[in-house]
């Protein structure tokens, strides 16, 4: 055999994730998502530049003024300008958000490939453990979690990151037992791969599709859950802005200044639906058996 | 084991006594049965040789493929490659084992890692086992030409190839870390007739090329007449009849391998065909397992389990034994001469269209 790879021209063909990429692009509702979900980013990372106001900086003479052309989204009852606190709190929604499911997933993976491929015992173990957080509902651990840990963002993120990871964990075992019995995972073993690299290798990359799915979806209700846990006071604390915490001292004056609550709520909205949006985008996109090309 | 033997004859693979039972619970966990796949199967392979393992489906024959490379722990018996007990080796001795031993899938659609590409299914074995070391890629390009593939398609993923262009692939896998013995489980039968008719032959170059030992399990009796050197028969997890392949198919002495070359199409079964299913694994019937479809079946045959043997003239002559699990081996009528094969001729003009008017590949 006198040919090297250097000399022939190698095809490259189209990879999984790249296919799955252009079909995400295709995706109308997945790219409004996206675009949403960009445009709050960039807000959260741009706020100090952005913010026509300081968040936090208080005047007696701009109480609860509706929204005008000097404060678009009007003052609040300590004379902030909320739409400054707005953009500084999509920092700690996101932040929230992002982190928290990072933790669950760092968790909650490695966790359930070890359950799904490891011994039936560990199995056992494992699944049961996930099944018992799992059966108390995803905010009520979290709050009592968060009430546990002592009121502070970080603290709400960590009690965020464990509510949520059992439902990695689940997904991950699940997945793995099921690549487990597929051939390829036996053609892997029958050339001699250890488990590790079983998982690792094979198993890992072919469930993160599924993963990055649940991921996105994830990241929407870490938002609502990080509002909800500040509306109650564990999460932001006061007087940095966060919108859970912005709607709880709106809701004093939601006769009198609507404004305060309106638009804390409708970032809310905007960014959970947007990761909705991207996940059911990415769902479609990456599904093997959906025929759009 | 057999030190007196010399080296070269110690048979590459030797199955002795292999049992592999499925055991199902009930919904507390209760064991409820088990399903005899593999019950009591000796077997040897000798070197350079091919041995096809052919039966019903259901009747035991992939599970046996894969308990004799303990990707499926057998629960009873003795497992030896080239004269060492498998069944002795620590996990990670098994691992390194693997590099001499390997299977080819039915299915080429599940038996590829989708998120890998060619270049990275063929250097895996080669990663594995620290072979070919710097020079990987010259090696996978070797390969892919060597089973009729472009190595220009390295980069590409399993999804932009046909059924019978991912066989090649798999077939390159399997043979990237220099085996010594291939298994391989109905390895075209899920292919188009076409394009079985290539891959048959490319595995049969192969053998003969690479000096092969090659276990071929298979329904298809067309295939194993054209590659195999020794036939063994299944039925319900036991071997009824073993034999060198021309004597197997001249004069089958067992009633079920009579029954299944008749069933074969073309040969224009003079024998009655068989009726009926295959008894349920799970409580096989007593003594002979054929006996409930078998049209000599006799008291005894409820009884007593028959032993594979052979007529004790020849037994002595080792690897042309012809051994046969029947109380009447001896007794029954001649076997009906099959019709020099009309399916053969058949499947002998495909291939010769297919060979002389195509490129093999893509």
């Amino acid at each position: 055999m006198s040919t090297t790879a250097g000399a022939i021209a190698i095809e490259t063909g189209e990879s999984p994730a790249r296919r799955a990429m252009r079909r995400f692009v295709q995706h109308k509702l997945a790219m409004f998502g996206l675009v949403v979900v960009v445009i709050f980013v960039a807000a959260a990372l741009l706020a100090p530049w952005i913010a026509p106001f300081d968040p936090l900086e208080t005047s007696w003479s701009r109480i609860r003024k509706a929204p005008s052309t000097t404060h678009l989204f009007g003052t609040d009852e300590n004379g902030r300008d909320v739409l400054s606190r707005v953009l500084f709190g999509a920092r700690a929604s996101l932040m929230a958000g992002v982190i928290a499911v990072g933790g669950a997933v760092l968790i909650g993976v490695p966790v359930g490939l070890v359950a799904g491929l490891g011994g039936k015992w560990l199995d056992i173990l494992i699944s049961r453990i996930a099944d018992a957080m799992l059966s108390i509902p995803f905010l009520i651990l979290a709050i009592a979690l968060a009430a546990f840990l002592g009121p502070a963002l970080e603290n709400a993120m960590i009690a965020i990151a464990v509510s949520a990871s059992p439902i990695f964990v689940r997904l991950a075992r699940g997945m793995a037992l099921e690549a487990r019995s597929t051939d390829w995972v036996e053609a892997a073993r029958a050339l001699g791969n250890p488990p590790w690299r079983i998982g690792l290798v094979h198993v890992l990359p072919n469930i993160v599709p599924p993963l990055l799915v649940q991921a996105t979806l994830a990241i929407a209700e870490a938002i609502i859950a990080e509002a909800s846990l500040s509306f109650l006071g564990l999460g932001q604390q006061p007087p940095q802005p966060s919108w859970g915490s912005m709607l709880n001292s709106a809701q004093r004056f939601i006769e009198g200044a609507p404004w305060l609550a309106i638009f804390p709520g409708l970032a809310i909205f905007l960014v959970v639906l947007a990761f909705n949006l991207v996940g059911d985008g990415l769902r479609d996109a990456l599904d093997p058996r959906s025929q759009r090309r | 084991m057999s030190l007196d033997r010399p080296a070269g004859k110690v048979p590459l693979l030797e199955l002795e006594g292999l049992v592999k039972h499925f055991p199902f619970r009930d919904s507390l966990g209760r064991r409820r049965g088990a399903v005899h796949a593999v019950d009591g199967v000796t077997l040897a392979v000798p070197r350079g040789s091919v041995l096809a393992i052919v039966g019903e489906s259901g009747c035991g024959k992939s599970t046996l493929g894969r308990v004799a490379l303990r990707l499926v722990e057998p629960d009873a018996g003795s497992l030896r490659f080239d004269g060492e007990d498998l069944l002795a080796l620590r996990p990670a001795a098994l691992r390194a084992k693997r590099r001499e031993m390997q299977l080819i899938f039915q299915d080429p659609f599940a038996s590829l890692d989708p998120r890998m590409t060619v270049e990275a299914a063929i250097t895996e074995p080669l990663i594995l086992h620290r072979l070919h070391r710097g020079r990987e890629r010259a090696r996978v390009a070797e390969l892919l030409e060597r089973v009729g593939l472009r190595p220009e398609l390295a980069r590409r993923w399993p999804h932009e190839f046909s059924g019978g262009q991912r066989q090649r692939i798999a077939i390159a896998r399997a043979l990237a870390s220099e085996p010594r013995l291939v298994i391989g489980d109905e390895p075209v039968s899920a292919l188009d007739v076409s394009v079985q008719a290539q891959v048959v032959n490319l595995l049969g170059d192969l053998i003969r090329d690479l000096g092969l030992t090659f276990v071929l399990i298979s329904h298809d009796l067309g295939v194993v007449r054209q590659v195999a050197d020794r036939v063994a028969v299944m039925y319900l997890g036991r071997i009824v009849e073993e034999a060198p392949a021309e004597q197997l198919f001249l004069t089958p002495r067992h009633p079920y391998t009579r029954a299944l070359l008749a069933a074969v199409p073309g040969q224009g079964g003079a024998l009655k065909l068989l009726e009926g299913d295959i008894p349920s694994p799970v409580s096989p019937p007593s003594g002979c397992r054929f006996r409930t479809r078998c049209p000599h079946a006799q008291a005894l045959c409820a009884e007593v389990v028959p032993e594979l043997m052979g007529d004790a003239g020849r037994e002595s002559a080792g690897q042309a034994a012809h051994l046969t699990a029947c109380h009447f081996q001896d007794s029954l009528p001649p076997a009906t001469p099959i019709r020099e094969a009309a399916a053969d001729a058949r499947l002998a003009r495909l291939q010769s269209f297919f060979s002389t008017n195509r490129e093999p590949t893509a």
